[in-house]
C-alpha cells in the first residue's frame, strides 16, 4: 500500500521545463514515477523527451488533471511564483501538492496552506525533499537508489538525516518515507503522517525524525501516547544548537527553554517512544524491535 | 532577522503608530545633545537585540543632559547577555496611565498569524501568561481576512484594551503583512496621561526568505557585523550557511540536519564542536573548497570533520572540493571526512590518491565523529604540553 503516494500515483510536475525541475523529473522518471505531465503557460502544448520518453507540457494543472488523471503536483516552482503556484494547484483541488522550493516568504506559506486546506488538498513542503514509497514511485528529489521496499515508514523534517536513516536500515526497505520539511509553516505534519502510517497495513514500525524548534514533536508524541499502536522509533538532531540561532532550516531556532532537543527527546520517550542517541543507534533500536517481533525477518 | 528597537520604533511609525520622540546615538556627547533636542529629561535604552536589558541596567532615566551624557557613557560598550551596547536610543520620557501588551506571532501548529493582547503589559509576556494564562488573549488571524475594524474590536475586547487600540491593532497588523515581518510585539503598549496611544518599546522580526520583494528591509549594518563573529561576516558574505560555535572540532555537513546530527555526535564523542557548516544541497566543488578554507581559518578548530551523504550532492564533486580546498590551504589540522550515497566510490577514491597524511577517511558517521573528536583533545593536549613547556623556557 504505502501512504500519500503509491504505484497507481499519476505525477505532475510544475516547473518541470526549469533546471531543477528538469533534472529531478529525469530522476523520478527513472525510479519508475508516472510522470504524465508538466505546467508551464508559456510552453503548453509542447512536449519534452527526458531519455525516451515524451512527456507533455501543459498550461495549467486543471488541464493537465484533465487530460491525464493526474492526482499529485510536484513544484519546482521558484521562492516568487510559489504562492499562486499552489494557489493553482488546490484550485484544480489536486489531492496532493509537494512543494520541493526553499526559502518561500512565510506570510505566503500561511496563505497557501489555508487555501489549500480548505479545497481539501494535502500539501507536503514547503522545503522539503518529497516522498518515496519504495518500488512504486518518488515525487521528489529523495534519490531512490539508496534503499529497497520494505515495511518502515519514516517521517522526517530534514532531508539528508532521511537518506541517513534509509540508508541504516537499507536491509529491511521501506513502505514510504516522508520528508515534511524544515519550515516553520508546513502543510502536512509528524501526526499526519503518522495517522497514515498507522492505518496502513503494510507498516509495521515508523520512524520520527524531528529537530529543535516550534513544538511538533511534543504534539506528535502526545499523538502516540493516544493513537498509535505501531512501535515508534525517534531520533531529535540538534541537542547541542545555541539559543536564537537559526540553524539552517528556518524552522529550526531554539527560544528560551522551548523547542529544546532534550525537551523533545522526552515527550517521546514519555510516550513510549524509543529515541536512538545518533541515526545509526536509531537505526539499531529499530533492527532490535523488528527482531522482537515474531515471524519477522529482521 | 531581528530589528533593533529604532529599527522597529521607525517601522511603527512609518504606519501611523504613535511612538515617543527619539534618536539614535553611538557617543555619550551625541546623547547630550540629543537630550538638549528632546527637552532635557530623556531615557537612555540600549540597542541590543535580547531581552532583559532593563534588568541589566540597560534602560535609565536622566533628569538633564549632563546625566544623559553620564547615563549613555556608562551604557555604551556594557556588555548584555554577550551583547555589546553600540547605540543607545535617547528616547523623550512619555507619562503613562497604563500599560498594555499587543502583538502578533506566527503560530506554527495552526499555521497561522495570531494576535496576543493582555492588559498586563511592561513585563515579559511569557510570565504573565504562566502566572496567570486567563490574562492574556490569543486570538487567530484568517490569513484571507486579516484585521477588520470587527477583528481588531475582537482583539481589544478579549484582551481587555481601551477600545481606542483598535485603530493600533490596525496598523500593527498592516507593519506585520507589508514588511513581511514574522513578529511585531509593543512592550509596553501605553495610554499616555493624555489618553494617546503610544507603543513604548517595539520588537520586530522579519522574514528572511522575504528579502526578495522588501528591497528597503534594514541590512546588517556596521553595528551588526561588529556584533557577529568575524567568521560569521565573511560566511555570510560567501553565502555559507554558517554558524560560529565554541568548541574545537570544526564540522561541515550537507543538509542542516545531517549537520545538526553531526554536532551531537561529536558532542556525544567528548569534544565540542566549532561550528555548524552546511554547505547545501546540490553542493559544488567550489563550495565545498570555500566552506573547508573557512572553517580552517578558525584559530578554535583544532580537526575538522567532514560528514556527507550524498543525495543531490555528488560525493566526487565534495572531494574535489576538498583536493581544490588544499591547493591553496597548507593544512595543519587533521580532516577526518566519512563521504557515503551519490558517487560515494568515487570520492573516496579522490581523496585516497590524494594520500596526504592528515587526510583520514572514515566509513560511518559515528565512526567519523569519534575520531575527529579524539584528533581535536589530543591536539589541544599537546597545545597545552606545548604551552606549558614554552613557559618552563620562560621561566628557566
Amino acid at each position: 500500500m504505502a501512504i500519500f503516494l503509491t504505484k497507481d500515483s499519476k505525477v505532475i510536475v510544475q516547473g518541470m521545463t526549469g533546471a531543477e525541475g528538469m533534472k529531478h523529473t529525469r530522476r523520478m522518471l527513472a525510479a519508475g514515477t508516472d510522470v504524465v505531465g508538466g505546467v508551464n503557460p508559456r510552453k503548453a502544448g509542447t512536449r519534452v523527451d527526458i531519455d525516451g520518453r515524451t512527456v507533455p507540457v501543459f498550461g495549467s494543472v486543471r488541464e493537465a488533471m484533465d487530460t491525464t488523471g493526474a492526482d499529485v503536483s510536484v513544484l519546482f516552482v521558484p521562492p516568487p511564483h510559489a504562492k499562486a503556484a499552489v494557489t493553482e494547484a488546490a484550485d484544480a483541488r489536486i489531492p496532493l501538492a509537494v512543494v520541493i522550493t526553499e526559502g518561500i516568504p512565510v506570510h505566503d506559506a500561511v496563505a497557501f496552506q489555508a487555501y489549500a486546506r480548505a479545497r481539501a488538498t494535502r500539501v507536503i513542503g514547503p522545503n522539503c525533499p518529497g516522498l518515496i514509497s519504495p518500488g512504486q514511485s518518488n515525487a521528489g528529489i529523495i534519490p531512490a537508489d539508496i534503499t529497497k521496499p520494505g515495511r518502515i515508514g519514516l517521517v522526517s523534517k530534514s532531508g539528508t538525516l532521511t537518506y541517513q536513516l534509509m540508508y541504516e536500515l537499507r536491509g529491511i526497505g521501506f513502505s514510504t518515507c516522508v520528508g515534511i520539511g524544515g519550515d516553520p509553516v508546513i502543510g502536512t505534519t509528524h501526526i499526519d503522517a503518522l495517522a497514515a502510517f498507522e492505518d496502513d497495513p503494510d507498516t509495521d514500525l515508523i520512524v520520527m525524525i524531528g529537530e529543535i524548534g516550534g513544538d511538533a514533536e511534543e504534539r506528535a508524541a502526545r499523538y502516540i501516547a493516544d493513537r498509535v499502536t505501531k512501535p515508534v522509533v525517534g531520533y531529535i538532531a540538534g541537542f547541542t544548537a545555541p539559543e536564537g540561532r537559526t540553524m539552517g532550516h528556518a524552522g529550526a531556532i531554539v527560544s528560551g527553554s522551548s523547542g529544546t532537543a532534550a525537551a523533545k527527546k522526552a515527550a517521546l520517550e514519555a510516550a513510549g517512544v524509543s529515541v536512538g542517541a545518533t541515526p545509526t543507534e536509531t537505526a539499531g533500536l529499530v533492527l532490535a524491535l523488528l527482531a522482537e517481533t515474531p515471524g519477522n525477518p529482521a | 532577522m531581528d530589528l533593533y528597537e529604532h529599527q522597529a520604533r521607525e517601522l511603527l511609525h512609518d504606519n501611523g503608530v504613535l511612538v515617543p520622540r527619539a534618536e539614535v546615538v553611538d557617543t555619550a556627547e551625541a546623547a547630550r545633545a540629543a537630550a538638549e533636542r528632546l527637552g532635557g529629561r530623556v531615557v537612555i535604552k540600549a540597542q541590543v537585540k535580547t531581552g532583559g536589558r532593563g534588568k541589566a541596567g540597560g534602560v535609565k532615566l536622566a533628569d538633564d543632559p549632563a546625566a544623559a551624557e553620564l547615563t549613555a557613557r556608562r551604557i555604551l560598550g556594557m556588555d548584555i547577555k554577550g551583547h555589546t551596547v553600540h547605540r543607545v536610543m535617547v528616547a523623550e520620557p512619555v507619562e503613562v496611565a497604563r500599560e498594555m501588551y499587543l502583538g502578533f506571532t506566527l503560530d506554527r501548529a495552526a499555521g497561522r498569524f495570531l494576535a496576543i493582547a493582555s492588559a498586563e503589559g511592561g513585563m515579559e509576556i511569557e510570565e504573565v501568561a504562566a502566572r496567570r494564562p486567563e490574562a492574556v488573549a490569543r486570538i487567530a488571524v484568517d490569513p484571507a481576512e486579516g484585521v477588520t475594524e470587527a477583528k481588531a474590536a475582537e482583539i481589544a475586547v478579549a484582551g481587555g484594551l481601551p477600545r481606542e487600540t483598535t485603530e493600533t491593532i490596525r496598523r500593527l497588523w498592516t507593519v506585520l503583512t507589508a514588511h513581511d515581518a514574522l513578529l511585531v510585539e509593543v512592550n509596553p503598549l501605553v495610554v499616555t496621561r493624555s489618553g494617546a496611544i503610544v507603543a513604548l518599546d517595539g520588537k520586530v522580526t522579519l522574514d528572511d526568505n522575504a528579502r526578495f520583494r522588501q528591497p528597503s528591509q534594514p541590512s546588517w549594518d556596521a553595528a551588526d557585523d561588529r556584533a557577529r563573529d568575524p567568521l560569521e561576516t565573511r560566511a555570510a558574505a560567501a553565502g555559507l550557511g554558517y554558524v560560529k560555535l565554541d568548541g574545537q572540532v570544526g564540522v561541515i555537513g550537507n543538509g542542516a540536519g545531517l549537520v545538526m546530527s553531526t554536532l551531537d555526535v561529536v558532542a556525544g564523542c567528548g569534544a565540542r564542536p566549532a561550528d555548524f557548516l552546511d554547505i547545501g544541497g546540490g553542493a559544488s566543488a567550489q563550495v565545498m573548497a570555500d566552506g573547508l578554507g573557512l572553517v580552517l581559518d578558525d584559530p578554535d578548530v583544532r580537526s575538522v570533520l567532514v560528514n556527507v551523504f550524498g543525495g543531490i550532492t555528488a560525493c566526487d564533486a565534495v572531494a574535489d572540493g576538498i583536493v581544490r580546498a588544499l591547493d591553496t590551504v597548507t593544512l595543519t589540522k587533521p580532516l577526518v571526512v566519512r563521504l557515503d550515497g551519490n558517487n560515494a566510490a568515487r570520492g573516496r577514491a579522490i581523496l585516497g590518491q590524494l594520500a596526504h597524511p592528515l587526510v583520514h577517511q572514515a566509513d560511518t558517521m559515528d565512526g567519523a565523529a569519534a575520531r575527529a573528536a579524539e584528533l581535536a583533545v589530543s591536539a589541544a593536549s599537546a597545545a597545552a604540553d606545548t604551552s606549558a613547556a614554552s613557559s618552563d623556557t620562560s621561566a628557566a
